[in-house]
């Protein structure tokens, strides 16, 4: 066991170092001038150029440049481009909604997505089943901007509740359990329309690998023994189905914090996403190092835990 | 009825070895798909050969009427015209040209290099297939979309810079099934043949393992398609499209949206497209991986 948690995490540290070669290249060797206020312009004398280039790093060689960043990205000492705040703490202030957004339309995707996969599954070949798939393929093409225009126009237009932001603002609320319901309902459409991709994609494994579960040999055992064929699926089937699920999970959140960026924007949450595309606007070059790196870390993290866990709960893993 | 659902089940595990092209073509679904993508196809080829002649039908989409503002659906506009008095239908059979032209250019990207990385790995294994293949696990980590969003807005918004970098960023999933692929290959029969045939190894994967692996790659390209689609769809939508006057279905949504109170059709119909589009390339893709296996 200790020798898998060692060569995980050899390769869990060989890969933040792709990741963050990844994050700074693409952002640096991107031609274009990084200054906020634009290259051209006749106001912005040499000298202050020269101290922009200096305070940034910009006038060393780019291996000094990448290590710089890293260095005071992990002592926080990397600040914005635009307004000179430590990047850290821009991320961490948008952090709390961020994850309440996320896990929101995680948990939604996870069990309305489960629900579908085993619907799927239960009705192999049937009618039911192509209407599932069909389901979930119209959610994986769904474009998220879209649909939440759609929303919006129907609900703000036609039944008039108010929707932006994280909590309605200029009301008093009585108290704190009604100020509680209005930013959940705030919360809850983002959340759904981000989840829809998500869930679609997850029910799609899910279907495929109880699927193949079912061609074992000991689902052909459990037939000749007698055992009702509900029983079969959700005891013996479903069970041994769930391991794909959990990878599943690693793949999922790349995707959801992709779609935070459109959806983030469209009904102005507060979270990373809409960061993220406020840096791109700017072409805010720390920030967007930073975030393209803190993302792909965390996705790596938890892939790191995943692969622990299955390793404590099927001790094959550890062989492999 | 619990029997038959098990003898459904049971009918489904056993199809598999049936597979040949007359499943797909009893398919309605997939038939339906296979159809709307090739006039979708057809569409775009016929608008940038006519507009290359000059001959823009029904209407010039850069056309300006500003007495004709934000008018509904009608005879005259069949979807109805936007802020700057533009024909949308004439806007969108242009748009349908962008989507094409990235949906397949890009994927013909991420194809060429998914495939030779893919290949490589799976052929040689060892050191090299490791080292690879963590390079594409450390690139799924990153959200893919905002990774696109980033390159692109950098290096500048263009078409060649949108299909390139889709290109160059979504080649993971591919790489990954032609190296499981060519690692089944590899331990065939034919392979060894050849292999002590003295055959060279890039004429041996080039020559005997691709031609293999063709369907798995056929699809993976009809699956990569309606991606390049939706991230080209998103990039338009937040202004890091192909610019305008140039129009996309994604601008198109993303100019309608200041109006979107008064002009429903702005946005209803360009996403409606993107939406059939994306989900015919899906359904299509997922009917011939059912054949396949």
């Amino acid at each position: 066991m200790l020798s898998f948690i060692l060569h995980r995490l050899f390769l869990t540290f060989f890969l933040l170092f792709v990741i963050s070669l990844i994050s700074f290249f693409i952002v640096t060797l991107t031609p274009g001038s990084p200054y906020p206020w634009g290259e051209m312009n006749p106001k912005i004398s040499p000298e202050l150029k020269e101290a922009f280039r200096k305070k940034f790093h910009l006038d060393r060689p780019l291996p000094v440049q990448y290590y710089l960043m890293l260095h005071d990205l992990f002592t926080g000492k990397l600040r914005s481009m635009k307004d000179e705040l430590p990047v850290l703490r821009k991320i961490l202030d948008r952090l709390p909604a961020s994850l309440r957004l996320n896990i929101t339309a995680m948990l939604f995707s996870l069990s309305c997505g489960t629900l579908l996969g085993i619907y799927g599954a239960r009705h192999a070949g049937h009618w039911h089943d192509l209407l599932s798939s069909f389901l979930a393929f119209l959610l994986i093409a769904l474009p998220g901007f879209w649909i939440s225009y759609l929303v919006v126009i129907g609900l703000v237009k036609h039944v008039g509740i108010p929707i932006l932001g994280t909590q309605s603002y200029g009301i008093d609320f009585p108290n704190e359990f009604s100020r509680w319901l209005d930013q959940t309902w705030h919360l809850i459409l983002p959340a759904l329309i981000l989840s829809l991709g998500a869930l679609a994609i997850q029910s799609r494994y899910l279907r495929a690998s109880i699927i193949e579960t079912l061609r074992e040999h000991y689902i052909l055992t459990a037939h000749a023994k007698g055992l009702s064929s509900s029983a079969i699926f959700y005891k013996h089937a479903l069970r041994n189905s769930l391991r794909p699920l959990i990878t599943g999970i690693g793949m999922l959140l790349p995707s959801l914090i992709s779609g935070t960026v459109i959806i983030e924007s469209i009904f102005a949450y507060p979270g990373m996403g809409q960061l993220g595309y406020q840096a791109v606007l700017e072409r805010d070059y720390p920030m967007l190092v930073a975030l393209n790196f803190i993302v792909a870390a965390l996705v790596l993290i938890g892939n790191f835990i995943s692969d622990l866990l299955y390793a404590v709960v099927d001790p094959r893993v550890r062989l492999e | 009825m619990e029997q038959k659902k098990a003898d459904d089940q049971q009918k489904l595990l056993q199809n598999n070895s049936k597979s040949n092209f007359t499943h797909f073509f009893k398919n309605p679904v997939a038939l339906i798909a296979l159809i709307i993508v090739l006039f979708l196809a057809l569409v775009a080829v016929a608008v940038s050969i006519l507009s290359y002649y000059g001959i823009e039908w029904p209407m010039n989409p850069n056309e300006t009427h500003l007495d004709a503002r934000l008018l509904q659906p009608s005879l005259e506009h069949w979807i109805g015209t936007d802020h700057l008095g533009r024909d949308v239908f004439s806007r969108m059979l242009h748009g349908t040209v962008i989507s094409m032209t990235v949906g397949f250019t890009a994927v013909a990207v991420s194809l060429s290099i998914g495939v030779s990385i893919g290949a490589v790995a799976g052929y040689c294994g060892g050191k090299i297939d490791q080292i690879l293949m963590r390079s594409v696990d450390a690139l799924l980590c990153f959200p893919t979309f905002f990774l696109i969003l980033t390159a692109v807005a950098l290096l500048g918004p263009s078409l060649i810079n949108i299909i390139v970098v889709i290109g160059l960023i979504s080649w993971t999933g591919t790489a990954r099934l032609v190296r499981a692929e060519f690692l089944t290959l590899r331990e065939t029969e034919y392979v060894y043949a050849a292999r002590i045939l003295g055959q060279r190894w890039w004429k041996l994967i080039i020559r005997h393992m691709l031609p293999n692996a063709a369907a798995v790659i056929l699809i993976t390209a009809i699956l990569g398609i309606p991606e390049a689609i939706l991230a080209e769809a998103g990039l338009s939508f937040l202004g890091f499209g192909v610019q305008p006057p140039q129009a996309t279905w994604g601008n198109i949504i993303a100019d309608g949206k200041n109006y979107f109170l008064d002009a429903w059709w702005l946005i209803f119909f360009p996403g409606l497209a993107i939406l059939m589009t994306a989900l015919s390339f899906y359904l299509l893709g997922d009917a011939l991986r059912e054949v396949a296996e």
